[in-house]
């Protein structure tokens, strides 16, 4: 199962009273990030979770190429990398443990060299058989990160990926996307900090109030375009 | 409002009205006397729970397999029913127990099946107060697991005793009783039917306003 | 990547994880060991245990014990909202269903091995004198109210209200199996041990048991999707 765009025709995703998301339209392709920027509680985490197919759309569709999620279905899930703001951590297991369940659990083939270039690349390798209760933040987001991207998925979504780390880890964070981006990828991420969303991405589009905006990144600072579109 | 409301509860408020009439003339029972009665009332309502859990069970798989949230409106209904009519078949029941048989509860089948029965659907009631946003799945495989519960409560209870007079006790009364009796089971069936009409509606209505307020950010 | 493959992965790994720390194991056991004194206290009277209650206890701190274990192991995993990373893998979800009971079902039987005895020291219950009959209907008891007891605890884990809503939602489905369970147990503890009758609860239990685990495993991914 394959597929070399994301679209979001409409999507519109309703919690009882509130409004999160209001027919929101949106195409990512292969090969692009895209930065999905916004204040908060504007719905970039309902999104990206509608994206990984954990929410449903209260109406609209959302299609990966040309299927949807419901036939997609188990193979679609194992194409998409998903990273939540809550990293998803067993204190008890080490890095090389948590990845190698994933890994297995993903039913990836060359389970060992693949964790250890994972490791190496995190920059755990040394720490690979700590648990991970002891790692600072920034290390488990390396971590979190890793296990995201392990089955090399075609869909990669990330939510705040850089809250908490430092600059050498933004740097090589952001080469890792782009070369995931260059081997066709589609990366669609959220984030607060816009300089590094101006580093990092090809196109930037906001959310507010439910609503999407796109941004031209071209035209001034994306500061400065940021700011005109997202205050009400 | 659909134009059965009216003459419906017409004819379910003068079947009640008309109800004591019948239960006072028809003939009185040999052992128990006047308490016996009370009868007329309290099997009707057992009636009225059993068909309310069923109608949730089977809303809850049309909810689970469709996503229909019409089936949810008619799950939370048949929940709702079950409790309050258990309740009143569980006032009732020790009300003419103490009198006919001199003790407020025995742990027989029925009793104790109808109360298991009912706490499941306290519990169904409890789950979508309290449970959160997005309790109505949660709540429909409740009502799923309690319905499927019911013959094994029921074999296992009578396996372990049983006093309660029989089923068989239906087809013994006597003719005038038993013209009485359905009448009764068809008032409250009638009662069942409004309500649930009432209800549903009420729950489509209260959508309306949610889809009303989300539009309002628009 | 095959069901009982998942299965396996999952169940291995959350041994692995309850192993490092036996923080459920231990706190369960002697949540069980509580529960069983505390009924002695209730129910012996100048030293000799009032009928037979021994069956009664048990039971009753097995389905108290497995409510503590179903709640603390779905409460971790929420804490990791490592459920959202299980769901989101490219496996069955009803696998993991499976793998939660058995993993659930390993903790309680470590638990059983410590009360059995308990009980049958505190309330003089000669239960190893049917041994094999006593364990299989500890073993279908416990099936039954672990099968219905994860697939609530899995549905809770994203309510409001999780902790007191599991017992409340869970005891009246389980009756059967706390019925038959006691039942059965009490024939054999009776002074005319009756073989037969364990035999007939015993079947009960695995109807039950039948029963919900086929309800559970076509209700799990509905019910555990948004």
């Amino acid at each position: 199962m394959d597929f070399d765009s994301l679209t979001f025709h409409s999507v519109t995703r309703n919690f009882g009273r509130r409004r999160a998301l209001n027919r929101v339209s949106l195409t990512c392709r292969a090969g692009e990030i895209v930065a999905l920027l916004g204040p908060n509680g504007a719905g970039k985490s309902t999104l990206l979770s509608i994206a990984a197919t954990l929410l449903s759309p209260s109406a609209g569709t959302v299609r990966y190429g040309t299927h949807t999620a419901g036939d997609g279905g188990a193979s679609l899930r194992g194409r998409i990398g998903f990273l939540a703001p809550d990293l998803f951590v067993y204190p008890e297991l080490s890095a090389a443990e948590k990845l190698t369940f994933f890994a297995r659990l993903h039913g990836l083939r060359d389970v060992g060299p693949l964790v250890e270039a994972a490791l190496r690349g995190a920059g755990l390798y040394d720490r690979r058989d700590d648990p991970a209760g002891n790692f600072s933040r920034g290390m488990r987001q390396r971590l979190a990160i890793e296990r995201a991207l392990l089955h090399a998925p075609r869909l990669v979504l990330l939510d705040e990926p850089f809250t908490g780390l430092d600059d050498a880890a933004v740097e090589a964070i952001g080469t890792r996307l782009s070369a995931l981006r260059d081997a066709g990828a589609i990366v669609l991420l959220t984030t607060h900090d816009l300089e590094v969303a101006e580093r990092v991405a090809n196109r930037a589009v906001v959310l507010s109030g439910g609503r999407l905006e796109a941004i031209d990144m071209s035209r001034g600072g994306l500061r400065e375009s940021y700011r005109r579109v997202a205050t009400p | 409002m659909p134009r059965i409301f009216l003459p419906l509860t017409l004819l379910v408020a003068a079947m009640f009205a008309y109800a004591p009439i019948m239960i006072a003339g028809a003939p009185i029972e040999s052992t128990m006397f006047l308490v016996q009665k009370i009868f007329y009332f309290h099997v009707p309502s057992w009636f009225v729970m059993f068909s309310g859990a069923f109608l949730c069970a089977g809303a809850s798989v049309r909810y689970l397999a469709k996503g229909s949230r019409e089936a949810d409106h008619y799950a939370v209904t048949g929940a709702e029913l079950a409790v309050v009519f258990g309740l009143i078949g569980l006032i009732t029941g020790p009300l003419w127990a103490r009198k006919a048989w001199g003790v407020w509860w025995e742990w027989d089948v029925k009793l104790t099946l109808a109360l298991v029965v009912w706490l499941t659907f306290v519990a169904y009631m409890l789950l979508r107060r309290y449970g959160g946003p997005g309790s109505e799945k949660l709540a429909a495989g409740v009502g799923i697991f309690g319905a499927a519960n019911i013959p094994f409560v029921y074999y296992s209870v009578n396996w372990w005793r049983t006093i309660h007079p029989k089923t068989t006790v239906v087809p013994t009364l006597g003719p005038g009783m038993r013209g009485t009796f359905w009448f009764c089971v068809l008032a409250f069936m009638l009662l069942m039917v409004l309500i649930v009409a009432a209800r549903v509606r009420l729950e489509r209505q209260r959508a309306l306003v949610d889809e009303l307020y989300l539009n309002l950010e628009d | 990547m095959t069901f009982l493959r998942v299965v396996w992965l999952v169940m291995r790994k959350d041994l692995l994880v309850e192993l490092r720390s036996r923080e459920i194991l231990y706190t369960t056991v002697f949540f069980a060991v509580s529960c069983v004194l505390v009924f002695a206290f209730g129910f012996v009277r100048e030293g000799q245990p009032m009928g037979d209650v021994g069956a009664g206890i048990l039971w009753i701190a097995v389905a108290f014990s497995g409510t503590l274990a179903l709640g603390r192991a779905f409460e971790r995993e929420r804490q990791s909202e490592t459920l959202r990373a299980l769901l989101l893998a490219p496996v069955d979800r009803p696998a993991l269903y499976v793998a939660k009971l058995l993993g659930v079902m390993t903790l309680m039987a470590a638990v059983q091995v410590v009360i059995v005895p308990l009980v049958a020291l505190f309330f003089q219950a000669p239960l190893f004198e049917h041994f094999l009959m006593l364990a299989a209907l500890l073993f279908a008891g416990t099936v039954g109210f672990t099968a219905v007891g994860t697939m609530f605890a899995a549905m809770l884990s994203r309510a409001r209200s999780r902790d007191v809503l599991l017992p409340v939602l869970l005891y009246p489905i389980t009756v059967p199996v706390i019925i038959a369970g006691v039942r059965g147990t009490a024939a054999l503890l009776q002074a005319e041990p009756d073989p037969a009758a364990a035999r007939a609860w015993l079947s009960l239990l695995v109807s039950f048991d039948v029963v919900f685990i086929t309800l559970a495993l076509w209700t799990f991914e509905p019910v555990m999707t948004d």
